[in-house]
């Protein structure tokens, strides 16, 4: 208890960046996946073969290797100066959307292709189509996998510990230098973690209750 | 071994593409260090970690492998060279191993309390503070050396001249490090130019680049940072801390303690340990005074 309450000052402001970065990050993550997948499915060749050639190359990467490019390779470019805190929620909504773009297309894949005949018979858009009828269904049927990839993402926002960003996962470092026990203090870390994964579980529970389609 | 062989390569090569890779080659310091010889028929009575390494005929010792000058691993020929590795054979030849007896563990700073906890070393050298609160988890010998948190700017920098010059300069250091809890603390920068990185290559590399103004910790690594590169690099100011390392032992391991601490006596008292200093640090040409070993 000692290790937590003489620390209060690492855990809170630690703890807060985590969840900072996790939004952020989980925000953009779903918007920009969202649209990958849809690029993906697009009937113009140009969009799919990009959106492919982005979601091959950003999962196949190391996330510490992205982290690594934005925090020390970046700033070199002399584009646009960014802070490490952006530069780390930039990595990981590069990321983590590549994995959003394949759950959601997926799910994609779930809808009967029947509807979207349906649909382009009834005169939709490709667009109409896709919002209207086949993107909700695709959602509600990704509800667990997409909450897995979510969890993954608040638990790799650690690794923005490493590029001068203080969170969770900077806390170890700060009480092996203060002089506390790093395995006990850890061990809060880990009780903080899952306390923050209880609320995404609950929510992927009442999601898949509520949203469940009827086949 | 052929995994850590591709480990390192990989690592090289994420550097690389980064260009995060540093150039030049590592100074060989420690090369003409004085040979330890073996002191035959060595006993610690009442020392557990002793009778355990007495046992299994060979050492283990906790060091650090990134530290130019201190405790520094060539990755070409896998040997460790400076200071802190002399300190770690000298102390290992009068327990009686001499130097093929020695395997070194590197251990990163925020893993050493558990390593020497959990038996993995015997002892740890490398630029380990003593200080009342690590006591309480862990036992130190020494110390063996006195350091203090010293800048290390580019040489044609004019601005930084002490640690009251780095507000609004970019300060780098390692995550968590006692240095940057201090400059944090003391509000020697705003904390928006803190940058905290995973070890101190990577503060140099972005020191190079210009993309921070200054690197800080205890002037001993940033001597060895200098004197690897002396005509990019230079220490500033009075150094304003103290950091007495200490050799981490077991901490109720006493009789071990006790007799760590005579052989650093000894080192100091016959002149080893001036001699241990010039080959290795003194190379940066900054000279230093032999500590006075604190018992407790």
């Amino acid at each position: 208890m000692d290790v937590l309450f003489d620390n209060l000052d690492l855990y809170g402001p630690g703890f807060l960046t985590t969840v900072e970065l996790f939004a952020l990050a989980a925000v953009g993550s779903l918007i920009w996946g969202t649209i990958l997948a849809m690029l993906r499915v697009s009937p113009v060749p140009v969009f799919r073969a990009a959106a492919t050639t982005y979601v091959t190359l950003f999962r196949n990467t190391p996330l510490t290797l992205i982290f690594f490019f934005f925090a020390l390779a970046f700033p070199l470019l002399k584009i646009v100066q960014i802070s490490f805190f952006t530069a780390a929620v930039t990595a990981l909504i590069l990321y983590t959307s590549a994995f959003v773009c394949e759950v959601l297309r997926s799910g994609i894949n779930t809808v009967p292709v029947g509807q979207a005949e349906a649909g382009r018979a009834l005169g939709l858009t490709f667009g109409q189509i896709l919002g209207s009828v086949v993107l909700p269904q695709a959602g509600r049927t990704v509800v667990p996998p997409m909450v897995s990839t979510m969890i993954a993402l608040l638990k790799n926002t650690t690794v923005a510990a490493g590029f001068s960003v203080v969170e969770a996962g900077a806390i170890q470092s700060y009480l092996s230098e203060r002089g506390y026990n790093v395995f006990v203090g850890m061990l809060w870390v880990a009780l903080f973690f899952i306390i923050l994964v209880i609320p995404m579980t609950l929510l992927q529970r009442s999601l898949e209750k509520r949203w469940s389609v009827a086949r | 071994m052929r995994i850590r062989t591709l480990a390192v390569g990989l690592m090289a090569g994420a550097l690389a593409l980064t260009a995060c890779g540093k150039e030049g080659s590592p100074t060989d310091s420690g090369a003409q260090a004085p040979q330890q010889t073996a002191v035959q028929g060595v006993d610690v009575p009442g020392s557990p970690t002793f009778a355990k390494i007495k046992a299994e005929g060979k050492v283990t010792i906790g060091v650090k492998e990134d530290q130019p000058g201190l405790g520094y691993k060539d990755p070409t020929t896998n040997k460790y060279t400076g200071f802190d590795i002399e300190i770690a054979k000298l102390v290992a030849a009068k327990l009686g191993f001499g130097e093929d007896k020695i395997t070194y563990k590197a251990v990163p700073s925020a893993g050493r309390e558990q390593a020497i906890a959990n038996g993995d070393v015997a002892y740890y050298v490398g630029t380990y503070t003593i200080n009342d609160n690590r006591k309480k988890q862990v036992g130190f010998a020494g110390p063996y050396y006195t350091a203090g948190q010293g800048l290390l700017v580019k040489k044609d920098n004019t601005d930084i001249t002490s640690k009251d010059t780095l507000k609004g300069k970019k300060v780098c250091s390692v995550t968590g490090s006692t240095p940057i809890q201090r400059v944090r603390e003391q509000g020697l920068t705003e904390p928006g130019n803190i940058v905290e990185l995973q070890n101190y290559s990577q503060c140099i590399g972005q020191l190079d680049q210009g993309q921070v103004q200054a690197l800080t910790t205890d002037d001993a690594i940033l001597k060895g940072y200098a004197a690897q590169e002396p005509d990019k690099f230079k220490l500033v100011g009075e150094p304003f801390s103290k950091e007495p390392y200490g050799i981490g032992i077991a901490k109720d391991d006493k009789a071990l303690r006790d007799k760590v601490n005579d052989i650093l006596q000894a080192a100091i008292d016959d002149g080893t340990w001036q001699k241990i200093y010039d080959n290795t640090l003194g190379k940066s040409g900054s000279p230093a005074t032999a500590p006075k070993i604190e018992r407790y």
